[in-house]
């Protein structure tokens, strides 16, 4: 692992690109909220993604000691920068890091692309939950469907807390997500988790459903799913524990 | 690689001899991680399978397996995703029972692990053998969740734990290697913790 690793394109199923380790140079830091910081990075050697995979951080410091954890892609492959949308976590050792210090002009190591599951590229038609920060690797499907003119084959349901807790509340609420607050009253729709009559009519017609946020939300939005007839063939769940 | 500008990280003391290089004490803790939906596995259609390369293929169905001999883990567990998880206890049955009974051939080198829900990984048949291998169904003397793979798994415990099939209803062996579900998206084919081989191209 120490030995760098040529990107390689993986998979017998021959979809999904999977990227060695490279360096990413941050050219943007943006901090919305005092628990979110979105990464703009200029990636060397850069292997296309799909909408849905992720990249591995590396920090390590000077005694060699390393740190790394995964986080979801925002951007649209056709972004020419990657980026990346982390949510600080109490003690997060590399949240904090990235959160706390990360500044324009300072080198990350990464390795990515990687998952070749949790990815989406305009087929079939999806509808997708998630919870939190487990938003963002929709933010790059939705980004996907609007570029290619598809956005009615992707429907996104995020929930979270309040708006401001929602990473890219606003764009994907702008692009026709349905967001489901459970503790703010908004838009004349009283604080509660997503109904069922809310889900159904975006279950319709889809082929696929994606899930994404924490073992708890995933376990709930599986349920949500089958509710309303959704086979759980069909789910692609992608969960995130207390890494930090 | 470079220097990460300002990172010191927050454990400065060395790292346990038990944590394999780059992986965190996770603690009191247990992160669940799972792609597929989580199923509700039926006990009374539920068989426990190991065909493929053998002289006997051999079924069991859940009151069968719980009639052989019981064999219990007590210790670590390492996931890809960087965390372990200290001092464990799982009890069930060894593989090694579960091969004699259906008797590898000659021919088989490697074995593919089955889940209800479709999702397959590959093992080297060296390392579900001799005593490093078991199917399990407690944890810590309670019943095994749902979401960590209950009411049974595969628990291949000195490989990262995505070799440890959750929700396991079948062996295959095999006579060459073959990829499962992550190691066909580009993760590695044996996944020994020690060795940091998280992805194909690893050591």
């Amino acid at each position: 692992m120490t030995a760098d690793i040529p990107a390689v394109t993986a998979g017998a199923d021959g979809t999904a690109p999977i990227g060695g380790w490279t360096t990413g140079t941050v050219v943007d830091v943006e901090r919305p909220t005092d628990r979110l910081v979105r990464l703009r990075l200029d990636v060397a050697d850069r292997v296309e993604h799909l909408a849905g995979q992720h990249y591995v951080v590396r920090l390590r410091a000077e005694d060699g000691y390393t740190a790394q954890r995964s986080y979801s892609v925002a951007s649209d492959p056709a972004d020419p920068l990657v980026e990346l949308m982390v949510e600080r976590l109490p003690g997060g050792e590399v949240s904090g890091h990235l959160h706390g210090v990360v500044e324009p002009g300072d080198a990350l190591e990464l390795r990515g692309p990687l998952g070749g599951w949790f990815v989406w590229s305009g087929d079939p038609t999806a509808v997708c939950v998630a919870g939190g920060s487990g938003v963002v690797p929709l933010v790059a499907m939705s980004r996907v469907a609007r570029r290619l003119g598809i956005a009615d084959r992707l429907r996104v349901v995020a929930v979270a807390r309040t708006w401001a807790e929602l990473p890219y509340a606003d764009e994907l609420a702008d692009h026709g997500a349905f967001v489901a607050l459970t503790r703010e009253n908004r838009a004349g729709r009283v604080a509660a988790p997503p109904y069922p009559d809310e889900i159904e009519p975006l279950v319709a017609g889809t082929g696929r459903a994606y899930i994404c946020g924490s073992a708890g939300f995933a376990s709930y939005a599986q349920r949500l799913l089958e509710d309303v007839g959704v086979d759980p063939a069909t789910m692609r769940v992608e969960q995130f524990g207390e890494t930090g | 690689m470079p220097i990460t500008r300002g990172f010191t990280g927050r454990r400065r003391a060395p790292r346990p001899d038990r944590v394999p290089p780059g992986q965190y004490d996770t603690g009191s803790s247990w992160p669940t991680l799972t792609a597929e939906a989580t199923p509700r596995v039926d006990l009374d259609s539920w068989r426990m399978v190991v065909d493929g390369a053998v002289v006997r293929p051999a079924t069991w169905t859940w009151a069968e397996l719980h009639a052989l001999p019981r064999s219990a883990y007590s210790g670590d567990i390492h996931c890809v995703t960087t965390w372990t998880k200290l001092d464990m206890t799982f009890t069930g049955v060894s593989v090694d029972a579960l091969l004699d009974a259906a008797g590898p051939q000659p021919a088989a080198t490697h074995v593919m692990a089955h889940s209800t829900t479709g999702y397959t990984t590959n093992l080297p048949l060296a390392d579900v053998t001799g005593g490093r291998a078991w199917v399990v169904w407690e944890v810590d003397g309670k019943p095994l969740p749902t979401g960590h793979g209950g009411p049974v798994r595969l628990l291949v415990p000195h490989l990262y734990f995505w070799k440890s099939a959750k929700w396991i209803t079948r062996l295959e062996l095999m006579e060459r290697d073959r990829p499962g579900f992550w190691e066909q998206r580009g993760y590695h084919d044996r996944g020994d913790p020690w060795l940091e081989q998280r992805y194909q191209g690893d050591p």
